[in-house]
């Protein structure tokens, strides 16, 4: 039998889809790693982006230091911070936060960018507050590429979150290091199967989300010109 | 984006794939025979073989033979080939794992059947000469706290301990030696296990002090046993298999002199002293190989 065949038994055997190590336990626990990963960045990346964006403020600094996270090799982090961590929920969870700041920082700040000045001008002219053109105007007009930050974030963590399996938690990525380790290739390919498939689907549902953000936009800037 | 992620995915994958896949041979390159009055000296990785090789190889120059050396292949699956080839022609190896990669169907656990049962299964062409006593296999390690508070002190112990968690790597959950064979060989059931990538690591070490694991998988001869304190359960059963080490040479080119000169290191080698020797290659200072092999066939005058 071939890999790829012994890889549909693999994942259409009904012993692999029950019990605490099933396929439908696994990817509950990933995308559990996956949501905490993404909002506990999106808690600190967003309303610092949304600073940058209105303010123009350290926008050098944020682009430099996101641009370093971004190098920062996830396996390197996640064993560097395990040392002193120990085994848990800890360590995955900071190098997959680290992983996921960046897109969500730029596309918090360059979202605010992207609302056109004369639209801030005339927000202000109308005597909003500060908040008020911020939570009124530049938000509702920078979702788009919030979204599309939070999309980008979320599909890097969940194609990484297979590292969380290396110290002792679940996941999909336990698929892929059980399997190598036991040169089990089928439960391995299998694994990325199940891995790509919810990457795919959860891309499809931020671009609907994206998709709603740009009518919300459209319904923000008709509003402006009557 | 979609469509670089699904590649990257895809990517690594194949890179997953690549690196399981490379039992390729490193030494094909230049696998001609070496020179009938030379003697090429392999090592399989780095570290504790290469140690070894140096001690080999230091102890046959000052017997007045010529010595290549090929070290850093990457698994026994490229080194034992290469043996047959004549690209090298002696390796430090260990016992247990030689056995069970020339006779998939081998059960032998123990220091001497294991022993016993390689000469007849290697392939033509090659043979070992004595086993050492030193030997670097994987074994059951709990705190002091813990063995104390319990009185464990033996792998059949652990049977009246309730509920502990033990980490090790992924594979010691299917393996013979690992929790399939803590039940039927010993009797231990309700072992929540705890997979740790590291191979006996740092993490492994950290989760076993911190309390998060009880019992840990740690290679015999990591210096982090000794440095704390750590018991390692015995092995009444022979459930893990004997990995002592053992030079495995081409018949072609075992004289009397060299195997008279190994069985002589094989013999004053112990666990202990390997012990000793990784935790300075692997320690602060990085002592080289052939400065560690140097120091210690000093001390034995074995020069």
């Amino acid at each position: 039998m071939s890999v790829a065949s012994e890889t549909v038994d693999w994942l259409t055997d009904s012993a692999n889809w029950s019990g605490d190590e099933g396929i439908p336990h696994r990817l509950l626990e990933h995308v559990y790693y996956t949501g905490l990963a993404v909002g506990i960045a999106a808690l600190v990346a967003v309303p610092l982006g949304l600073w940058i964006g209105h303010t123009g403020r350290f926008r050098n600094v944020a682009i430099l230091v996101t641009g370093s996270m971004r190098a920062l090799p996830t396996l390197g982090v996640l064993s560097l911070v395990a040392i002193y961590s120990g085994i848990g929920l800890t360590a995955p969870l900071v190098a997959l936060i680290v992983l996921a700041i960046p897109p969500l920082l730029a596309g918090a700040y360059s979202g605010i960018e992207s609302v056109d000045p004369r639209t801030v001008d005339a927000a202000r002219a109308m005597g909003m507050t500060e908040w008020q053109v911020l939570l009124r105007v530049e938000v509702p007009l920078a979702l788009p590429l919030l979204v599309g930050g939070v999309r980008s974030a979320v599909l890097q963590v969940v194609a990484t979150a297979t590292v969380a399996a290396y110290i002792s938690l679940g996941g999909l990525g336990r698929y892929l290091i059980d399997g190598l380790a036991i040169r089990d290739y089928p439960q391995m390919l299998g694994g990325s199967v199940l891995v790509i498939g919810l990457a795919l689907v959860l891309d499809g549902v931020f671009a609907s989300i994206q998709h709603l953000a740009l009518g919300e936009r459209s319904r923000v800037e008709a509003a402006r010109r009557t | 984006m979609k469509l670089t992620k699904v590649s990257a995915v895809v990517a690594a994958i194949a890179i997953g794939f690549g690196l399981t896949a490379c039992g390729g041979d490193p030494t094909k390159d230049d696998s001609a025979p070496s020179a009938s009055d030379t003697l090429t000296i392999g090592a399989v990785g780095s570290g504790e073989a290469q140690i070894v090789a140096e001690i080999y190889k230091q102890a046959l120059e000052a017997q007045g033979v010529k010595i290549k050396t090929k070290y850093g292949i990457e698994t026994r699956e490229a080194a034992v080939p290469a043996l047959q080839d004549g690209s090298i022609d002696l390796l430090p190896d260990y016992s247990g794992n030689l056995l069970t990669f020339v006779d998939k169907a081998a059960t032998a656990t123990s220091p001497a059947d294991v022993e016993a049962a390689l000469p007849a299964a290697l392939p033509k062409g090659l043979e070992v000469f004595k086993a050492s006593p030193a030997e670097d296999k994987d074994s059951l390690n709990v705190t002091k706290a813990f063995s104390d508070k319990n009185g464990v002190t033996s792998i059949a112990d652990l049977a009246k301990v309730k509920g502990f968690a033990l980490g090790a790597n992924p594979e010691f959950k299917e393996r013979a030696y690992g929790i399939p064979g803590l039940e039927k060989v010993y009797g231990i059931t309700g072992i929540k296990f705890v997979p740790i990538s590291d191979f006996g690591g740092p993490k492994t070490l950290k989760a076993l002090l911190d309390d998060d694991i009880q019992v840990a998988d740690i290679y015999t001869t990591t210096p982090s046993i000794t440095e704390n304190n750590l018991v390692t359960l015995a092995d009444p059963q022979n459930l893990i298999a004997a990995q002592n080490l053992i030079p495995l040479i081409r018949t072609a080119k075992a004289t009397t002199a060299i195997e008279d000169t190994l069985n002589k290191i094989s013999a004053a080698l112990t666990t202990a002293d390997l012990v000793d020797m990784n935790g300075k290659n692997n320690g602060a200072d990085k002592v080289a190989p052939d400065v560690l092999a140097k120091e210690w066939l000093t001390a034995k005058n074995l020069l």
